[in-house]
């Protein structure tokens, strides 16, 4: 049997911006409500385009191969980068080879956050109700790479799409 | 141990630049909570001696941005803002949603007080590090653009301070747009582009200050909670609710722009000349197929999304961005002004939002207008060249631009519905008032009650918050249920179905405090109100209402409807009056309509009492 892997796919233009993914991850993993900490982030850079910002978990996780002190590794089940928060130095090393700059550091604690995939079972995607993020299986037929990307370059295309050429004009 | 606020309340002196932390006691607190309450609470302890005399545009007042112990918790997310109101010179609890409130109480806030008057102007910026107060030359003048250019610098700075952190997200805000900047009386507070604290005048009271916005940036957790487990489960219960009934979800109430005129007759139409129309090129369907751009639209926390976001793509009017528009932004924006087409409704209310206007009480001044220069009591020399003609969206962009730039009759304009008819009347020697739909200088939500079936007949003439929509005394218990949203501050629109009165199994979660329904509508809430009440009766410097005149309907409220299913339909005036006396007594005010003594001290509100022996017969 074929082991597939997870992977959140993600519909950019229904996000609501309702953060629900948000509080759900900072429950899961921080056990109160708490957005800075959340592994996924809603950027709202121009209102109505907002962006759910998390990992894509590349074809060559630039992040792992980068950190100094081996903290981060591929989890073989999920597909998913799991931080050894003890290892970790927080010295931003992820963050700086990552393309769409995902990481970020925990707001009180001296480490980096990325995406767990909660082992397999999102509790973000289970928050979302508009199709926004939702549960799907990795394929090799598609580039995942593509979708580990800056959040100030969705929220340009999504403007565009959403306002056509004022959206080009209110993101320059 | 006070669980579900941060404790401390950022105060601003703009004149000195003085910063300091406000702490509350807890006794204070759990009276008066949040939001409109507390700010009621405070703006009395501050102001409440001197209050006929404090100019609600003057430095002695003080704007207030408060959060309530249930925001960020519980769905639905709102800030609510306060001062002495520049169009009632009461108090007004406007309540906006947005995310504003989660990145204050993120960065340690439970509010804002920004009082004194800058020599420049200036935002205030709350983050980890603390509130300081930065230069916002560049931006003043600027509508939505404001919300980009602060997000940029704001971002680039937080990059400076902890270049390690990674990306950092945008922080929120509450801002005014060129109405709030030349002191419209009624300019809103806005968030987002496109939502308001429309009702009060408090974008007015933030440009008299020279404060262009209140911006905020946090990346700490919720505060502590009583029990969060209790809090989850409720979360988790709320959602829930409101996915099994994605119904209550597709339309907003956007959905009423259509139904709320044809079938309830209870609609502004140009000026309330009239309040029924059956054009269904008004209805939600044209919005759903041609205008919007996302169906689903929501604040931190709201599983309901009842936004949704409208363009106009294509013709004259290209390039307009705003949300839904909701029923009263599609009334008051539309059918108001005798636009009856989706693109335009989407276009003026776009152009309100940028302006930052409010979208009920401006335009509410602006069809105001309009029907004295339909009537020719207003001439096209009076308005600066500019004829308003109904169902005009180019003549109605250039009398908001009258207004916002205060040229010609613009400059009475700006001093909302009855101060402009007032000035006008003696102008023009003929009584405009009769065409002023307002109560006590707050102008009118959309929602009439010549139908005797929509609205309650003394809903707004006995709101301590005058024609707030939002805030209408109902049999029993009066007005007190209005605060309990504005308090608490969350968004009552969000509610999920089913789970009536969940608020306080919340409160009890966040708080661990106790309270009931029954026991918030007959006293705290009532507390509130008598004390918003009395403000309001004292009021001054520049108006006093007198409740015999002003707790009363305006005149066009008294004509029979002339069109629909309900023409002819008008209350009666002696009864209403009749109806009036009843609710005094119980409402606790004498036959003035002042709150008595024993009302006042069973509340525990003795100087209150003895300040409105000033105005006791």
């Amino acid at each position: 049997m074929r082991v597939t892997k997870p992977w959140i796919i993600r519909d950019y233009i229904n996000c609501s911006g309702c953060r629900l993914c948000e509080i759900a991850c900072s429950l899961k993993n921080e056990g109160r409500i708490w957005p800075e900490a959340s592994r996924i982030r809603v950027f709202m850079l121009v209102p109505g385009a907002e962006i759910p910002h998390t990992c894509a978990q590349c074809s060559n996780y630039p992040c792992v191969e980068a950190c100094p002190v081996q903290a981060l590794s591929v989890n073989e089940e999920t597909g998913a980068v799991d931080v050894d928060a003890e290892k970790c130095i927080a010295c931003g090393a992820c963050i700086r080879e990552c393309p769409g700059e995902v990481p970020h550091m925990h707001p009180e604690k001296n480490h980096i956050l990325i995406c767990d995939l909660c082992g397999g079972d999102p509790e973000c995607v289970k928050a979302c109700s508009y199709n926004c993020i939702s549960l799907g299986t990795r394929s090799s037929s598609i580039n995942y790479d593509l979708y580990s990307i800056k959040p100030e370059v969705l929220t340009k295309n999504l403007a565009i799409s959403l306002y056509g050429e004022r959206g080009e004009e209110l993101t320059k | 141990m006070t669980y579900g606020y941060t404790g401390k309340i950022a105060e601003v002196d703009l004149s000195t630049g003085e910063i300091k932390d406000l702490k509350l006691s807890d006794d204070i607190l759990k009276t008066y909570v949040g939001g409109r309450g507390l700010g009621t609470k405070i703006l009395w302890d501050r102001l409440g001696k001197k209050w006929r005399e404090v100019d609600p545009l003057g430095p002695e007042n003080m704007f207030l941005a408060l959060t309530g112990p249930l925001t960020g918790y519980i769905y639905g997310m709102r800030v609510c803002g306060t001062g002495k109101s520049p169009l009632s010179n009461g108090i007004v609890g406007s309540t906006a949603a947005g995310e504003f409130p989660m990145e204050l109480k993120t960065a340690g806030y439970d509010g804002v007080i920004a009082k004194g008057k800058s020599e420049k102007p200036v935002y205030i910026l709350a983050t980890d590090d603390g509130v300081e107060i930065r230069d916002a030359s560049k931006i003043w003048g600027k509508g939505m653009e404001t919300v980009l250019e602060i997000n940029k610098e704001v971002r680039g700075l937080l990059h400076e301070r902890k270049p390690n952190f990674g990306l950092q997200k945008e922080p929120a805000m509450l801002y005014i747009g060129r109405a709030g900047e030349s002191m419209v009386r009624n300019a809103a507070v806005m968030q987002k582009w496109t939502h308001a604290c429309g009702y009060g005048g408090y974008g007015a009271l933030m440009g008299s200050k020279n404060l262009k916005a209140i911006v905020a940036k946090g990346s700490g957790a919720l505060p502590d909670v009583y029990d969060q487990e209790m809090l989850t489960d409720l979360i988790n219960k709320s959602w829930s609710a409101q996915f099994e009934n994605p119904q209550s979800r597709i339309w907003g109430t956007a959905a009423m722009g259509y139904t709320v005129g044809a079938a309830s007759s209870a609609e502004p139409v140009r000026n309330w000349q009239e309040e029924w129309h059956d054009k269904k090129t008004t209805g939600i369907i044209h919005l759903e197929t041609r205008n919007w751009v996302k169906r689903y639209w929501s604040d931190y926390g709201c599983c309901k999304s009842c936004m949704k976001i409208s363009c106009v793509k294509s013709g004259p009017l290209k390039g307009a961005i705003t949300d839904s528009p909701d029923y009263e932004l599609e009334a008051y924006c539309g059918t108001n002004f005798g636009i009856f087409d989706t693109d335009g409704i989407v276009y003026m209310s776009a152009l309100i939002d940028d302006l930052g206007m409010s979208g009920i009480n401006t335009a509410n001044t602006m069809a105001f207008a309009a029907e004295l220069f339909q009537r020719g009591i207003l001439t096209k020399d009076d308005l600066g060249g500019v004829e308003p003609n109904w169902g005009d969206p180019k003549a109605m962009t250039e009398l908001a631009e009258l207004i916002v730039t205060r040229r010609a009759i613009g400059d009475v304009l700006a001093e909302g519905t009855y101060r402009a008819a007032l000035k006008i009347s003696e102008m023009k020697g003929v009584d405009t008032l009769q065409y002023a739909v307002q109560f006590k200088g707050i102008e009118v939500g959309a929602h009439g009650i010549r139908t005797g079936s929509h609205f309650p007949y003394l809903g707004y003439a006995l709101s301590v918050q005058g024609g707030d929509h939002t805030s209408i005394p109902r049999p029993p218990s009066g007005e007190a249920r209005s605060t309990i949203g504005d308090s608490l501050v969350y968004c009552t629109m969000s509610g999920p179905p089913g789970l009536r009165g969940i608020e306080w199994d919340f409160f009890k979660a966040v708080t661990g405090w106790d309270m009931t329904a029954e026991e918030w509508t007959n006293v705290n809430g009532r507390r509130i109100i008598q004390m918003q009440r009395a403000v309001l009766l004292i009021g001054g410097p520049d108006i006093v209402w007198e409740t015999d005149v002003h707790d009363d309907n305006p005149p066009r409220w008294y004509e029979p409807l002339p069109s629909g299913p309900y023409k002819g339909s008008a209350p009666n005036r002696d009864e209403l009056m009749e109806q009036r006396k009843e609710a005094y007594l119980a409402f606790g005010w004498d036959e003035n309509g002042i709150p008595t003594s024993k009302e006042l001290n069973s509340l525990g509100l003795g100087d209150v009492d003895k300040a409105l022996d000033a105005i006791r017969l």
